[in-house]
């Protein structure tokens, strides 16, 4: 066990230089961001050139992401255009989203689950289509429908919520966004449960513990359920990468300065330290994610071993 | 100044509008009810700047509206008018529209407490203009005698200061230019020419966390990305002292999130109303929707280094490209009147002494689909029988108005293929092409006035070479007519002369004029009095909060 997750550890090394230096290239490829600096007025070109040199940008590609990557391996993932460090950037929103994805991912895994497992034991039944059929609903929604509509409803009309998160972003806050968030991923982890349930209800070690006069619910719990979550577990690991750096749509409704919303500001400025660092960390976000999904099936599932 | 890339602002004033206007500076508290409360503060939207908050590095409209607050120049636009008039400057006199002396009024003060002298003028300038200062607004100081030294074209300046500028004694100064520039004193009212306390160098790093200036409010605490708190300063003598206690500046990651505060009551003011909410927002705010116009000019350029685009021959062509452009069915379905279409090329806030003049274009710009045809049809067709519009779709609705504008040539045209939108993801990446001058065909143009003078909308535009002349437009006898505008002592007549070199630039048309733009607002009930200046600005220190 241990000598396996160090050679995952050890694997995430090319995989984070490749994932960098693609994003690098493909930041620098998007256009000129000291043009973009002047806005509509075409760049005074001895102030240019000044800013190019002192941000690294007149030297070759290849040399700029040698001289960022050092930086980063001492701490430092540079300086965005308006002259805030990477690093303070990401001290605010990395907190945020990540308390905005615990909600959406406790959401998703209790409500998910439990509409699964009630769907998949009562399979073909009234309870399960109306399942089935909401999921649907929830699934051809897109997140700004559901998340400008919940808005203007709790926020506006009925004055439940207020429509945007305050900077601070406290939890009870995060309460809304992160049922929008959440909506979809919810509506494929009841899918997934449903299914795997349904599947698992039918196996032998049930009928077995049926058999053995064991009460229902234990046998729900402990036998069924356990065996019915490794997929629905594969799937929220790499959930959790996908909604800490995508929650853009969301985070703009919401008005959260989170993650997303920083990735979206630098790309739209061509900000290549702020996008290049918080996807760095997001990549390590992902790897780390994916290899706790990996060992959590050996909890799941003890016939699962690693060496 | 720039337009922003996010550009979601107005033309085609109202009478709300004006009955607005009118009623600033006068105490009408028009909603809200209840007496005004002077220490209550303010909520208002704004968005992160762009670049670090420093006079002469702000040319955006976010970081702008934060200097307008915690500064006081020379002159001050007027909020209703758009008249430069004298503020910390007691006079500024030249004989010869080239060297001028400027005396400053006693008594103001920057809200540490020190004195506001010639130093904290000519400081500042030759702060903004040192190159190793990198600040974008740096062109600005190029009427300066001496910029050359201080920010040469290649390696490194040769000198600190700049050699024109001269402090005589603690109240007066002296200013020599590169050449004679009669509108000189209208411009001393940017941003780029604030005086600056000696805080800004002695600790620069903690200026830029708390910047301190010599206006109505100060900053009372800035948090990057999140907002900003500004309080009044009661040491403040100027004669707009605010009627309110301070303002809250709230970052918005979405404007749209902010019109939704807006209606839910937690934000008093928001400035540019996002495009998607045009068409309800009379019904969502009511009388507390301002539309009036600002000092915006937008329009579509023509690669003039492109032979197919720019020879004389296509003079036909560019013409009738404009006239194949309905304007007014455009501003009105698309923009809800928050644009005019344009028939000159300045801005109606400029007024009718200020160079403004209506028709100018003259036929180009009055929509007529047959006579469009003909002339196209005359200049030999669309080159290889189409046109491109390109621009950046990432902000504002440029994508919707340019399939419009494409729609309206194709209907004149008789052929749905005639005009395409070239998309551009991003701003930065349409900047890049516009400026390697790799534009084939029409391309978005959007001008957002530094300072009221026609100058403004011409020199920095369609002169040879200008800073912002992304047509690559020149014409001698256009730039003769600027200069000669230029170094007419009386105001008048440069006005008049400015207007000749327009004219100019309508007959060789290198850019098709397309609407001036409004700008916008909302503000909630608990607020009144609330109006924009002519760049689209709250007038904070007017605002009167109710109780």
């Amino acid at each position: 066990m241990g000598r396996y997750v160090i050679r995952r550890l050890l694997q995430m090394i090319p995989v984070f230089i490749g994932t960098t230096f693609l994003i690098f290239v493909m930041v620098y490829a998007l256009g000129d961001p000291v043009a973009a600096l002047f806005g509509d007025r075409a760049p005074d070109p001895a102030t240019a050139a000044q800013i190019r040199k002192d941000l690294n940008l007149d030297k070759p590609l290849v040399t700029q992401y040698l001289l960022y990557m050092g930086k980063i391996f001492t701490g430092d993932f540079g300086t965005a255009f308006n002259g805030q460090s990477v690093t303070e950037l990401m001290g605010t929103a990395f907190p945020i989203t990540l308390r905005l994805t615990i909600v959406a991912i406790v959401i998703e895994m209790l409500v998910g689950v439990f509409l699964g497992v009630v769907s998949g034991l009562r399979r073909g039944g009234g309870v399960d289509t109306s399942v089935l059929v909401l999921t649907l609903v929830v699934i051809s929604v897109p997140t700004f429908v559901s998340g400008s509509l919940l808005q203007y409803l709790l926020g506006v009309k009925w004055k439940v919520i207020d429509p945007a998160v305050s900077p601070e972003a406290p939890l009870n806050e995060l309460i809304v966004p992160g049922i929008v968030l959440a909506l979809i991923s919810l509506a494929y982890v009841t899918r997934l449960t449903r299914t795997s349930v349904a599947e698992n209800a039918r196996a032998d070690y049930i009928r077995t513990a049926l058999a053995k006069g064991l009460p229902r619910r234990r046998i729900i719990t402990r036998h069924l359920l356990r065996n019915s979550l490794i997929p629905v577990v594969t799937f929220l690991g790499a959930d959790v990468g996908a909604l800490m750096g995508g929650a853009i749509v969301t985070e703009r409704i919401f008005n959260i300065q989170g993650v997303g919303f920083q990735l979206y500001q630098g790309t739209l400025r061509q900000n290549s330290p702020t996008v290049v660092g918080f996807v760095t960390i997001l990549v390590i976000v992902f790897l780390i994610a994916n290899l706790l999904v990996d060992l959590l099936y050996a909890v799941l599932d003890p016939r699962i071993r690693y060496a | 100044m720039r337009a922003s890339p996010r550009v979601t602002r107005v033309v085609g004033a109202t009478a709300l509008a004006l009955s607005l206007i009118s009623c600033g500076g006068g105490g009408g508290s028009t909603s809200g009810g209840g007496a005004p409360n002077p220490s209550g503060i303010v909520s208002s939207s704004w968005t992160d700047p762009q670049n670090p908050l420093e006079p002469a590095n702000t040319n955006e409209v976010q970081g702008g509206k934060v200097l307008n607050m915690i500064f006081r120049g020379l002159k001050q636009y007027d909020p209703r008018t758009a008249e430069a008039k004298n503020l910390v400057a007691q006079s500024i006199t030249t004989s010869d529209q080239q060297n001028f002396t400027i005396t400053l009024k006693s008594g103001w003060k920057f809200s540490d407490g020190t004195p506001v002298n010639s130093k904290s003028f000519v400081d500042a300038w030759n702060y903004g203009a040192l190159l190793t200062n990198r600040q974008i607004n740096a062109p600005f100081f190029s009427y300066i005698d001496g910029y050359a030294e201080v920010h040469p074209d290649s390696g490194s300046p040769k000198a600190q200061t700049m050699s024109g500028l001269q402090v005589v004694d603690d109240s007066t100064f002296t200013v020599k230019l590169t050449q004679k520039f009669t509108g000189f004193p209208v411009i001393l009212g940017y941003a780029a020419f604030y005086p600056l306390p000696q805080a800004f160098y002695s600790d620069h790093a903690a200026w830029l966390k708390k910047p301190v200036g010599n206006g109505p409010y100060q900053v009372d605490s800035y948090t990057r990305g999140q907002g900003m708190k500004l309080v009044k300063w009661d040491g403040y003598n100027g004669p707009d002292k605010a009627k309110n206690g301070g303002v809250q500046l709230k970052v918005y990651t979405d404007n749209n999130t902010a019109y939704t505060d807006l209606q839910a009551g937690n934000l008093d003011v928001l400035d540019d109303i996002p495009a998607s909410q045009l068409p309800n927002v009379k019904s969502d705010l009511g009388s507390r929707y301002i539309n009036q116009p600002a000092g915006i000019f937008q329009s579509l350029s023509f690669p003039m280094y492109r032979s197919e685009w720019g020879s004389k021959d296509a003079l036909k062509l560019r013409q009738g490209l404009s006239m194949a452009i309905d304007r007014a069915q455009i501003t009105k379905s698309i923009f809800m009147d928050t644009r005019t279409p344009a028939s000159d090329w300045t801005s109606p806030v400029l007024k009718e002494a200020g160079g403004y003049k209506q028709g100018v274009c003259g036929s180009p710009c009055t929509y007529d689909p047959k006579q469009a045809k003909k002339l196209i049809d005359e200049a030999g067709g669309l080159p290889g029988g189409k046109v491109t519009i390109s621009s950046n779709v990432d902000t504002g609705s440029h994508r919707v108005w340019m399939d419009a504008v494409c729609n309206s040539i194709n209907n004149a045209m008789g052929n749905d293929k005639a005009c395409v939108v070239n998309p551009v993801s991003t701003f930065a990446d349409f900047r890049k092409q516009v400026v390697a001058k790799q534009m084939n065909g029409m391309f978005r143009t959007g001008w957002q006035m530094d300072y009221p003078l026609i100058q403004d909308f011409l020199q920095p535009l369609y002169y040879t070479n200008a800073s912002s002349n992304d047509s690559h437009y020149s014409n001698p006898n256009f730039d003769k007519l600027v200069n000669e505008a230029n170094a007419e002592s009386d105001v008048a007549k440069s006005v008049s002369t400015f207007q000749d070199a327009e004219k100019v630039l309508a007959q060789d048309f290198p850019v098709v004029p397309l609407w001036y733009q409004n700008g916008t607002a909302g503000y909630s009930k608990s607020v009144s009095n609330v109006a924009l200046d002519p760049f689209s600005v709250p007038v904070y220190t007017g605002i009167e909060v109710s109780e």
